[in-house]
C-alpha cells in the first residue's frame, strides 16, 4: 500500500511540471514566500499570522504552503517556481526584494495569480499591497515627543529606502508638532533583522542620549535593550509589550489577515483581479497597538491623532513639507504630497540633523 | 578495553573511497531517525530530498544554477589550500567582480553597444576578483599579515561598496529610489541555455573550470609546485619552489574565478547589480571545497550535491511541510559525518587491553 502511495506520489509531483493548473482546479493552493524564519516575531511572524487566520476561514477548501528564509537573491525566483510547479495558484511573496523574481516568474506562467507586498512593478497577474506605516510613525513621533525627557529620539533604520525614510520623515514631522526642536539620530543596521545588530544600536542609541527608541528593523532585542536601562520604545510590526512590559509606548501591527482572506476568496470564486493596495488606518492594513506606559493626556493626544488620520482629517504629510536645504516641497496632492511623492521619498524634512546615505 | 584513536602508518586507499559512503549511511540513518521523531515518513522524506529533484528537466536545471558558482568558486579555493594559503574572502572576491562587470553593463545601458559587452563584463569581473585576492595576498607576502584575517575583512568592504553603489550613482533612475541598479540590457546578459529555462552560459564555462583544474594540477609543473607548497614546505624550499609567488597566484586565480562567478551570477539568474546578490556563496564554497577534498572532480560532484540538498530542501518544504531548519540541520549532519569519516583515513580505532591490575580490578 504504502509502495502504490509512493508511487502514485511520484507520479503526481513529475506530472506537476506539466499541469500543474489542471490538479490545482480540485482544491485551491496558495503559496507563501517568507524573508525570516515564521519564529522571527516581526514581520514574517505577521504574515504567518495572517496565513493561519487563512486557513481558519477557508479550511478545507484550501491547502497553503509556505518557504521562509528565502534570501532577496537569485534563489527567490527559484523558490517562487518551485510553489507554482507544486501547483499554487496563488501566490503572496511577502518582501520587497522578490519584486522582480515574482514578476519574472509572473511572466512565464500567465494563469497563476501573483501577490507581492510592497513593491512597484504589477502585471495583469501580479497584484501589489502594502500599508501606509507612516501614519502610524506621525502618532509614533507625537508620543516620543511627549514622553522624551531629553528631547532626542533614537531610531534605528534598516535599509534607506522610500518606506523607511518616509517613516522616519513622518516620525519628525509628528514629533514637531509637540516640541519644535526635537533632536533624532539615526543608526542603520543595513538588515531587516538581525537582533545582535539591533540590540548594539540601541545601546548606542542611548549612550548618545537618546531616551526614546524607534525601530524600521523586526526583531524585539531593541525593545528588551529599552527596558532593561529602563527607558521608553516602540515596538514594530508585532506586539512586543512582552519583551518590555514597561518600555512599550505601542507598536504598529501589520495586519495582514483581512487583506489576505479577500484576494484568497476573490481567487475563489474567480473575482481576482490584479490591483494596486495601499491601505492605512482606514482600512485597517494596519492597527496600533493598545498604548501603554504613558499619561492619560498623551494616551488621549494620540487616539485623537488617530481617529483624525482614519478619518481622512490629518495627513501626516500636509504640506507645507520643508526638506533640510530649507525649501518648501513642491505639493503634489493638493493639500498634502501625493502617493508618488511619498513612495519614492529619498530627502530628510528640515529639523533632521544628519545626512542622508547614498544622496 | 580501551578504544584507541591511532594514527595510521600510511593513508588507508580503500577508506579514503569507502569513506563518503558510510558519511552518507551514517546521515541517511541519522535522518531516518529525526523525521521518524517529527512524525513524517522517512522514505517519502529522503525520497523528496535525493530523489525528486532528480526526476525532472526544471529542478535538474536548478541544480546546475544553484552548484554553478559554488564549483567555480571552489575550485580557486581549492589551489590556494592545497598551496596553504588561507583564502577566506571569496565572497568580498565575488562581489567585486559583480560591481565590476556591472560598471560596463551600466554604462552602456540603453546605447548602441554591441556583442562585446558581455565578454567585457566577464573579463573585467575576473580582473577585479583577481586583483581584490591580491590585496590579501601581497599584504602576506610582503608584511606577513594573516591572509585569514585580511581577506575575510575585505569582505565586508566589497559589500558597503557594492551597496554605496546600488543606492547612490547606479541607482535605477525610474527605481523609486530602491538600492537597484536597472535591468540589464539583453547583450549584456548571460545568455540561457534553454528556452524558458534559467540553466545558462555560466554552468559550461564552470564545467571548463573543473578541467582546466584537473590539468593545473594533474598535468602541470605549477600544479605539482604547488601541492609540494603545501604539503612539504621544506621540501619545497630545498626543491628552488618559490612559496610567496604561489600564495600571489593561487590568490589570483581564486579571485579571478570567484569574481566571474559574480559576474555570471548577476548577469544571468539575478539581471541586475542589487545588494543581496550572493546568499553567502564565497562561504558556503569553503565547504564545498573541503567536501570535494580539494579535487576538481570532488568539487564538482559537492557543489551539485550541496545543490541538490538546497533544491530537495525546498521541495520538502512544499510537499512534505518539512521545516527549513530540518534541512539545516541535515546540511550540518552531513557535513559533520563527511569530517569525522575522513579522519579515519589517517588513523584507526584499535581496542587495547588497559593495564592489568585495573583490567583485574574490574572482574
Amino acid at each position: 500500500m504504502r509502495k502504490n502511495l509512493l508511487a502514485a506520489a511520484a507520479t503526481l509531483l513529475l506530472a506537476g511540471g506539466l499541469t500543474s493548473s489542471a490538479i490545482a482546479a480540485e482544491k485551491l493552493k496558495v503559496g507563501f514566500i517568507y524573508l525570516g524564519p515564521v519564529g522571527d516575531l516581526g514581520w514574517t511572524y505577521q504574515h504567518e499570522l495572517a496565513r493561519q487566520a487563512v486557513v481558519k476561514e477557508f479550511g478545507d477548501k484550501i491547502e497553503t504552503t509556505f518557504l521562509e528564509n528565502v534570501p532577496e537573491g537569485p534563489d527567490a525566483e527559484r523558490a517562487v517556481e518551485q510553489l507554482v510547479r507544486a501547483g499554487n495558484t496563488l501566490i503572496f511573496t511577502t518582501s520587497f526584494g522578490y519584486m522582480d523574481p515574482t514578476l519574472k516568474v509572473a511572466k512565464k506562467y500567465p494563469n497563476v495569480h501573483f501577490e507581492h507586498c510592497s513593491g512597484y512593478k504589477r502585471d495583469k497577474n501580479m497584484a501589489t499591497y502594502s500599508a501606509r506605516w507612516y501614519q502610524g510613525r506621525y502618532i509614533q513621533g507625537e508620543i516620543a515627543a511627549k514622553m522624551s525627557k531629553a528631547g532626542v529620539l533614537g531610531y534605528i533604520g534598516s535599509f534607506p529606502i522610500p518606506e523607511v525614510v518616509s517613516g522616519i520623515n513622518a516620525t519628525m514631522i509628528g514629533a514637531q508638532t509637540v516640541n519644535p526642536n526635537i533632536k533624532v539620530k539615526i543608526i542603520w543596521v543595513n538588515s531587516w533583522f538581525d537582533p545582535g545588530k539591533e540590540a548594539d544600536a540601541a545601546k548606542a542609541l542611548l549612550d548618545q542620549g537618546a531616551d526614546i527608541i524607534m525601530q524600521h528593523t523586526d526583531s524585539p532585542a531593541a525593545m528588551q535593550i529599552a527596558s532593561e536601562r529602563g527607558k521608553f520604545a516602540f515596538g514594530q510590526d508585532s506586539e512586543m509589550i512582552k519583551f518590555g512590559p514597561k518600555a512599550q509606548l505601542t507598536s504598529i501591527l501589520d495586519t495582514w489577515a483581512p487583506y489576505y482572506i479577500e484576494r484568497v476568496k476573490a481567487q475563489l470564486d474567480g473575482s481576482w483581479k490584479s490591483a494596486d493596495t495601499w491601505g492605512g488606518l482606514e482600512t485597517k492594513m494596519f492597527e496600533m497597538a493598545p498604548y501603554t506606559n504613558m499619561p492619560d493626556d498623551v494616551k488621549k493626544l494620540a487616539e485623537d491623532t488617530q481617529a483624525a488620520i482614519a478619518a481622512g482629517k490629518l495627513h501626516p504629510f500636509k504640506c507645507p513639507v520643508v526638506g533640510q536645504d530649507g525649501k518648501e516641497v513642491e505639493c503634489k496632492g493638493g493639500d498634502h504630497l501625493d502617493d508618488g511623492q511619498i513612495l519614492s521619498m529619498n530627502f530628510y524634512v528640515k529639523g533632521i540633523d544628519d545626512k542622508l546615505p547614498g544622496k | 578495553m580501551q578504544l584507541i584513536l591511532e594514527k595510521r602508518a600510511e593513508r588507508s586507499k580503500i577508506v579514503a573511497l569507502v569513506s563518503p559512503l558510510i558519511a552518507i549511511g551514517l546521515t541517511i540513518v541519522t535522518m531516518t531517525i529525526l523525521f521518524m521523531v517529527l512524525g513524517k515518513n522517512p522514505i517519502s522524506a529522503l525520497y523528496v530530498y535525493f530523489i525528486v529533484p532528480l526526476t525532472d528537466g526544471y529542478s535538474l536545471q536548478e541544480i546546475a544554477v544553484k552548484a554553478t558558482p559554488l564549483v567555480m568558486i571552489a575550485i580557486g579555493l581549492s589551489l590556494c589550500y592545497l598551496a596553504n594559503a588561507w583564502n577566506i574572502g571569496a565572497e568580498g572576491q565575488f562581489l567585486m567582480g559583480a560591481v565590476a562587470g556591472s560598471w560596463i553593463a551600466v554604462k552602456t545601458q540603453g546605447t548602441e553597444a554591441g556583442h562585446w559587452v558581455l565578454p567585457a563584463m566577464l573579463l573585467l569581473g575576473a580582473i577585479a576578483g583577481a586583483l581584490y585576492a591580491l590585496i590579501p595576498a601581497i599584504c602576506k607576502v610582503r608584511f606577513g599579515a594573516s591572509e585569514i584575517l585580511t581577506s575575510l575583512m575585505l569582505v565586508y568592504v566589497a559589500d558597503l561598496l557594492l551597496d554605496y553603489l546600488v543606492r547612490g550613482p547606479w541607482r535605477d533612475p525610474q527605481g523609486f529610489n530602491f538600492p537597484t541598479t536597472a535591468e540589464f540590457d539583453p547583450v549584456a546578459t548571460v545568455p540561457t541555455l534553454i528556452e524558458g529555462g534559467r540553466l545558462h552560459l555560466g554552468s559550461i564555462l564552470a564545467l571548463i573550470v573543473v578541467a582546466a583544474g584537473a590539468v593545473l594540477l594533474g598535468k602541470t609543473i605549477k600544479g605539482f609546485e604547488i601541492r609540494v607548497v603545501g604539503a612539504a614546505p621544506r621540501a619545497a624550499r630545498f626543491g628552488g619552489f618559490n612559496a610567496n609567488q604561489l600564495i600571489l597566484l593561487t590568490f589570483a586565480i581564486s579571485g579571478a574565478l570567484a569574481g566571474l562567478a559574480g559576474i555570471i551570477e548577476v548577469a544571468g539568474p539575478v539581471g541586475h547589480l542589487q545588494p543581496g546578490i550572493s546568499p553567502g556563496y564565497g562561504f558556503t564554497a569553503i565547504i564545498v571545497a573541503f567536501l570535494g577534498r580539494l579535487n576538481p572532480i570532488g568539487i564538482l560532484i559537492a557543489g551539485l550535491f550541496l545543490a541538490l540538498t538546497f533544491i530537495g530542501g525546498e521541495q520538502a518544504q512544499i510537499t512534505m511541510k518539512i521545516p527549513l531548519d530540518v534541512t539545516k540541520v541535515f546540511q550540518g549532519i552531513l557535513l559533520f559525518y563527511v569530517l569525522a569519516c575522513d579522519s579515519l583515513i589517517l588513523y584507526r580505532f584499535r581496542i587495547v587491553s588497559s593495564s592489568p591490575q585495573v583490567a583485574r580490578g574490574a572482574h
